[in-house]
């Protein structure tokens, strides 16, 4: 998986086309980004996800990484996750946990609520 | 489309990464080119090398693999030798110090804080004394497991030990087994008990007898790892001993050409039997694997496997204690308590199996030791050895029984602390909680994550790591799961507590057992009194409690570069670093 970012959203300039390898690695540990660990398991995410859970909001232990994904320049991950509050144990929607700027990774804030990508797109 | 390891293994993988291994390590851990680095460090594991957790990089754990847990005289030695000389780093644990080496559920030997400068002058003390790491990590024949006592025991079936030997010796190395899909793991048990562990391999040769013959019929695709817990399939295959390399080559090869390639999550080959079914794997096996006609499988031992299953059987459930052998000597298992050894102990311990027994030390599935070869004349003397204090042949059962993974000290896929959790859960228990009459075996096995190294699936408490919230604050926890076993009829635990934090598990455990002790029938073990109970009572005797027991790393430990150090947040890392410690800034 390759993320690459080539146009400024906000300008509209192009930029130099850079390419990002995600991976994940050592059976679902953590995420790779450019050759860099990025993500790792047992995190605490909270996320708004109707289709995961019915929680309001799911309080989810990570497990297993499962799939890096890319949506412009955010970086996102479909994670095995467990809702502290209900229980319920499965796979993640598409969750965002960085971007890519100019080529570098920017975390974002994953102790706050992360909004899973059909979430975003509906709003 | 191949995966990104499929692609890299496609290019260099197996012996030849030695090589690559030893230019890195001439030119020091910045000659690693940064965007070639994750698939180096998946190729260094078929070497034995795993890359530490994030916080720790450019320190490795190094696995040795000793077939069968066989450590021939002067190994010990030479481990704890490498231990006290390499396996240094900038932290240090408070319960075990600052080198030492951890015995494992596959009877290998792992060592932390490796730096990669070192690896020559390691390897080739490892090499100097028969000792290798090859493939004890990585996509191929992983470290054989088999009875630790194989051709010393009394009662055996069959002597396993070349069979397992041979394996080792034909497949370490082998061009056409060098790349597999996914790690094979193998056991071979000839013993009465089990303790091989078949039911939780890729492929089990079990002891059995066909036709007045000794040999070993066969299961595949046994596993616990991901949420996905498998016993082996009965292949309904019967080898003699001589056959066993052949039919064991035909099936890592029959993996090698099916497993899939495409998703590392569905390569192991217990989801190829779980597609195929055993029936269709046994034909694939005869029809294009094999040329002779394999033989039904013979009458199996397994109503007398005691090992790991928590029955009154008679049999033992591990090798600790004083035992005699079969050649009138004696052999004497030491308990380890979470499989962790102290370097100096480990010299001390290789310099007791010289003055007492043959030198020769065994590792055991349940991370404990064995000194073989003792002259009953000598047994007196052993035992009063100050060392045997520490890791006694005679422990309390809640030492005895304690098991633990490396946790989140140095692995990236733990959720939890675990070794020096279980130790402080273990003393704990010794001092606060009373076992019913007879119970002499109470195994508690804790993973920190599903990929179950500590085996929890098949312990009488099974715990594995998970996180909750108390009082608003995320904190460590653990699953609690009861009814889990080998034996005949081996069981997985029931996962009938969930995310319980870390410091009420202890009084979880006590208020288990006084409700055993209250429902207990008879003198009935503990697996068959759950045995007898259904999920929701299960769940009921479980009762999470806070007591006296405190425990320091509730926190998550996972945050931090090293959960033990004074200034343990990530921002403090000492790490990378060169060879000589001093840490390589993103500035250089």
């Amino acid at each position: 998986m390759l993320a690459r970012t080539d146009v400024d959203r906000r300008t509209g300039d192009e930029r130099p086309v850079v390419t990002v390898p995600l991976r994940i690695q050592d059976d679902g540990a953590w995420l790779s980004v450019d050759d860099q660990r990025r993500v790792g398991v047992g995190e605490l995410w909270r996320f708004y996800d109707p289709g995961f859970c019915d929680c309001d909001l799911a309080d989810g232990v990570v497990e297993n990484l499962v799939e890096p994904g890319v949506d412009g320049r955010t970086v996102e991950i479909r994670a095995v996750c467990q809702c502290i509050v209900c229980g319920t144990k499965a796979t993640t929607d598409w969750l965002p946990v960085g971007r890519i700027v100019d080529g570098e990774w920017r975390d974002i804030d994953r102790e706050g609520l992360l909004l899973s990508n059909a979430s975003r797109k509906r709003e | 489309m191949p995966t990104d390891v499929e692609r890299w293994k496609s290019e260099v993988y197996g012996n030849e990464i030695r090589e690559r291994l030893f230019e890195f390590a001439e030119k020091g851990w910045e000659s690693i080119p940064e965007d070639e680095r994750d698939a180096w460090f998946e190729r260094f594991k078929w070497w034995g090398l795993y890359h530490q957790r994030n916080g720790q990089e450019s320190y490795f754990m190094m696995r040795i693999g000793t077939p069968n847990g066989v450590l021939e005289p002067g190994q010990v030695r030479a481990v704890g030798e490498i231990a006290d000389e390499f396996a240094r780093g900038p932290g240090v644990n408070p319960e075990f110090g600052a080198a030492y080496a951890d015995f494992t559920t596959r009877q290998s030997i792992q060592l932390h804080w490796i730096r990669l400068e070192d690896i020559p002058a390691i390897f080739e003390k490892l090499d100097e004394h028969g000792l290798s790491t090859q493939q004890a990590c990585g996509d191929s024949w992983r470290n054989i497991v088999g009875c630790p006592v194989a051709g010393k025991d009394k009662h055996e079936h069959v002597d396993a030990l070349p069979v397992a030997l041979d394996l080792h010796d034909t497949y370490k190395g082998h061009e056409d087994h060098t790349n597999l899909p996914r790690k094979w793991k193998v056991s071979v048990t000839g013993c009465r008990e089990g303790c091989g562990q078949g039911d939780i391999n890729d492929l089990a040769f079990e002891p059995a007898t066909k036709d007045g013959e000794k040999g070993f019929n066969i299961r595949v695709g046994g596993g616990l790892a991901r949420n996905e817990p498998r016993l082996a399939r009965d292949l309904d295959v019967f080898v003699t001993p001589d056959q066993a390399g052949e039919v064991g080559g035909a099936l890592s090869a029959l993996f090698r050409d099916y497993g899939d390639r495409e998703n590392r999550y569905n390569a192991r080959i217990k989801f190829l039997v779980d597609e195929w079914g055993a029936e269709k794997m046994r034909r694939v096996l005869q029809e294009e694997y094999v040329d002779w006609e394999l033989p039904t499988a013979g009458e199996d031992l397994r109503e007398e496997y005691s090992y790991n299953s928590g029955y009154a059987t008679g049999g033992h459930s591990d090798h600790v204690g004083v035992h005699e052998q079969n050649d009138g000597n004696y052999y004497v298992g030491l308990d380890v308590l979470v499989g962790r050894m102290g370097a100096a102990d480990v010299l001390e311990l290789a310099d007791l199996a010289d003055e007492y027994g043959s030198g020769e030390v065994r590792l055991t599935q349940r991370q404990n030791a064995i000194v073989t070869d003792v002259p009953e004349e000598n047994l007196d003397d052993l035992l009063a050895e100050d060392l045997l204090s520490d890791y006694s042949p005679d422990p309390h059962p809640f030492m005895r029984g304690s098991i633990a993974c490396t946790g989140t000290e140095f692995c990236s896929l733990s959720i939890v602390e675990t070794k020096n959790r279980q130790v402080r859960y273990a003393r704990w228990l010794k001092e606060n909680v009373e076992l019913p009459e007879g119970v002499e075996d109470f195994h508690i096995h804790l993973s920190g994550c599903t990929a179950s190294c500590a085996q929890p699936q098949i312990a009488d408490v099974s715990l594995r790591g998970m996180k909750t919230r108390k009082n608003g604050e995320a904190v460590e926890a653990l699953d609690i799961g009861l009814g889990g076993g080998l034996g005949e009829n081996p069981q997985f635990a029931d996962w009938v507590g969930q995310r319980v934090p870390v410091d009420e598990v202890p009084g979880a455990i006590a208020n288990l057992l006084a409700n055993f002790e209250d429902r207990r029938e008879g003198d009935e073990t503990f697996r068959t009194f759950v045995e007898r109970l259904d999920e929701d009572e299960l769940a009921d005797l479980i009762e999470p409690e806070e007591t006296d027991y405190e425990d320091p790393m509730m926190h998550n430990t996972k945050l931090t570069w090293y959960p033990y150090a004074d200034e343990d947040d990530m921002d403090d890392s000492p790490a990378p670093a060169r060879a000589d410690g001093t840490p390589i800034s993103s500035d250089d």
